[in-house]
């Protein structure tokens, strides 16, 4: 590597000056495109882990409506899902199976926390069978808070995974 | 009035009746307050008790209120009181089966709550308890007595380690399958958390 | 040798899968099935993937503490899971609680059994492909969910009934917006009955699918909507009248078809009676305090007690053991949903895939409760 840099001759830099130029022009609009692509039609996997649940149905039911920001329920299978919201305790019995729906999921993907009990373990800290959290076991995106959260918080946690994805700076997600 | 003595000596005090009525209520705007009625007096459980009692000799009875009966037998009596109960008492489903860790006598104690379909006795509820010793907790299955014990009997064997014989599939209903420890619901088990 | 042995002659016609826990048509839940076809032979529940330990929790925190825990476990009905409990611990403490107290924990609790059996029918609705049930029930829930706000303070999580009576008073708006409520939802039931009791696809789905005898109903225990689509006429609330139950006027509905059509339909003639008992209980609340005084740590005298109310799923009973100190010494919670799910292999053998989520959730069985 460095013995390839000491020799910049003129070719190299018109090389690199073009390839500026085409980020410019077909990289950067391609990678906003993805992107945009991406956030606007995040598919949740439908695994509902504990009491949180509700707030999720509330959350997709006719007064809040999750559909309208893009997050459509996925029936189908998980390789084509790209959103988990693990809502509420993941339990000990729970947890190798969240690890292995995680990878099955196809990349990009990313992962809302939401509710106390999959943050820190909540209100079930000295329970013999409660996770403390589940980014020990998965990465975690957007951490929502609450007990459990309303459904206008859950919104906008998804909101704000959204921000988050239109300034991701790759293609290929990570 | 009396309560029913009963002849067992158990830790556990039937409710009193002449105890207090309740810290004072504000003067302001509250009717006047009406004196707690005397509670009635247990005729019904009295009279399942005498039957119990006359049939098996041996049955201790625990305490007794209006709807709520509890008598205590051993292990290798209990299937005939729960048949006793089932078919000429008229309990025919379980409510529920629970296990109780009494570790400073070294005992533990599994009590089948029974109702009753019986029109005009459905609001009765008889607890059959056995009590085994802390260290070899053998005792039948009542599957066949009454069969809405079968998932009760999984869990309070899998919380306080209590060999239910007979019973066809005792593995882990609520714990995760690879549950190493103690039976967490025993008392010198210790919440991680804790 | 079991028709699903491996070394049974039908061994490789017969496959065995998992509803599991992934699964839009199971919940938190997994269902282990043997599958002939498109035909059960065998099946076998396996809950517990949400088992957080609530009992042995119950005995590291004290009477008051215990409240926001357990409602917990069936947090679409959270009143009615309290509401057993604090019958418990006062019938231990041997408390009157004022009369203000006992009609606001009624209120409360019918609201909550709205709550929980609209959510019951959405899904039901949800797995038999009717979406319009979905989306009318979940949008509608939302205006008792409101109203439950109102009074309780959080949207699901109210922890208002509490040992000693009821956490604070109902403000003035919220009963004039309860009689309201009351009143509009009257005419959306008969809606419901129009939309989807009468509707022929929903006949189709659900007629005669999983049909529970009142004979096996007694035998493996079933309580609540399932005993009563069943000929039973099992009501904790008319047979030992609770908290001035017995004031109100309503009636217990029976059907005696014991499908799944039945478990359904009486989940809506179960809410019209719910809003019969709440505008009563509005419309005359007495006046007076609301609690008891209990303080944060309240010592509760030795004794054993077993308290049973009717929740929405059914019956919900807690045997209480104190032993003087501020803590229970064991706190064992019979929740309905384990005293239904014994009914589910019974019922499905030998029915088709499609209707196995038909059969489960009519039980309203509901895997948080279960797993405790």
């Amino acid at each position: 590597m460095v013995a390839a840099q000491q020799k910049t001759g003129a070719f190299q830099v018109l090389v690199g000056k073009i390839d500026d130029v085409l980020q410019y022009a077909i990289g950067d609009p391609m990678r906003y495109l993805a992107n945009w692509g991406r956030l606007y039609s995040l598919w949740p996997v439908h695994l509902e882990t504990a009491c949180c649940s509700v707030e999720v149905g509330a959350a997709a039911g006719s007064r809040f409506d999750i559909e309208r920001f893009g997050a459509l329920e996925a029936f189908g299978s998980l390789r084509a899902c790209d959103l988990i919201i693990v809502m509420g305790t993941v339990t000990r019995k729970l947890a190798p199976r969240l690890k292995l729906i995680y990878d099955q999921m196809a990349e990009p993907k990313w992962v809302i926390a939401m509710g106390a009990c999959s943050i820190t373990g909540g209100l079930y800290f000295d329970s013999y069978n409660v996770l403390r959290g589940i980014d020990d076991i998965i990465p975690v995106d957007v951490y929502v808070p609450g007990c459990p959260p309303r459904a206008e918080a859950l919104i906008q946690g998804l909101v704000l995974l959204q921000e988050k994805i239109r300034r991701m700076p790759t293609l290929s997600g990570r | 009035m009396s309560k029913a003595s009963d002849p067992s000596a158990s830790a556990v005090a039937p409710t009193q009746a002449t105890a207090q009525t309740g810290p004072p209520k504000p003067a302001t705007t509250s009717p006047p307050a009406s004196p707690t009625p005397p509670k009635p007096e247990p005729i019904r459980a009295k009279g399942f008790a005498s039957q119990i009692v006359a049939r098996f000799p041996d049955v201790k009875v625990e305490w007794m209120k209006e709807r709520r009966l509890k008598v205590s037998t051993t292990p290798s009596r209990i299937r005939e009181v729960g048949l006793f109960a089932r078919d000429t008492l008229g309990f025919d489903h379980i409510s529920t089966v629970s296990g109780v860790d009494w570790i400073a006598k070294n005992q533990l104690e599994v009590e089948y709550f029974v109702g009753s379909s019986t029109p005009g006795q459905e609001d009765f509820i008889l607890a059959v308890s056995e009590i085994v010793a802390r260290d070899n907790p053998v005792v039948p299955t009542l599957i066949d007595v009454w069969r809405g014990a079968d998932y009760h009997e999984r869990e309070t064997h899998e919380m306080f380690g209590i060999n239910f014989q007979g019973h066809p599939n005792q593995s882990h209903i609520l714990l995760p399958e690879d549950w190493n420890d103690l039976p967490p619901l025993r008392k010198d088990y210790v919440s991680p958390g804790r | 040798m079991t028709v699903e042995s491996e070394y049974s002659p039908d061994a490789d016609r017969i496959m065995s899968v998992s509803l599991g826990p992934q699964h839009p048509g199971a919940g938190h839940f997994r269902i282990r099935l043997w599958l002939d076809g498109d035909y059960v032979v065998r099946s076998e529940p396996d809950p517990g993937y949400v088992h957080r330990g609530e009992e042995k929790m119950g005995e590291y925190r004290n009477y008051i503490q215990n409240v926001p825990h357990l409602e917990r476990p069936v947090i679409l009905d959270s009143s009615n899971i309290l509401f057993a409990y604090s019958l418990g611990v006062d019938e231990l403490m041997n408390s009157k609680i004022p009369p203000r107290g006992q009609y606001l924990r009624v209120i409360m609790s019918e609201i909550n059994r709205i709550i929980s059996h609209m959510y019951f029918l959405a899904i039901q609705g949800y797995f038999m492909g009717h979406t319009t049930m979905i989306t009318w029930c979940m949008g509608d829930r939302d205006f008792w969910i409101d109203l439950g706000e109102r009074i309780g303070g959080a949207r699901v999580t109210f922890a208002y009934t509490i040992p000693g009576g009821v956490r604070n008073d109902i403000p003035p708006y919220a009963i004039e917006k309860g009689l309201k409520t009351c009143d509009w939802f009257d005419k959306r039931m008969d809606e419901y009955e129009k939309i989807f009791f009468s509707n022929p696809m929903v006949h189709q789905r659900s007629d005669g699918i999983g049909v529970l005898s009142r004979a096996d109903a007694i035998a493996l225990g079933a309580t609540g909507t399932v005993a009563r689509a069943s000929g039973l006429t099992f009501d904790v609330r008319k047979d030992e009248p609770y908290s001035s139950y017995e004031d109100f006027e309503f009636k217990t509905p029976v059907l005696t078809q014991g499908d799944s059509w039945a478990r359904a339909y009486v989940a809506l003639l179960d809410m019209r009676e719910a809003v019969k008992i709440v505008r009563q209980a509005l419309k005359k609340l007495p006046q007076g305090p609301v609690r008891l005084k209990l303080g944060p740590q309240p010592r509760v005298p030795a004794g054993e007690v077993y308290a049973r109310t009717e929740a929405a799923r059914g019956e919900m009973s807690y045997h209480i053991i104190s032993d003087g100190s501020p803590r229970p010494y064991r706190l064992k919670i019979g929740v309905p949903s384990s005293k239904n799910l014994r009914v589910l292999p019974h019922l499905l053998k030998g029915v088709h895939v499609a209707d196995i989520p038909v059969i489960y959730w009519g039980l309203n069985y509901w895997p948080v409760e279960f797993d405790r």
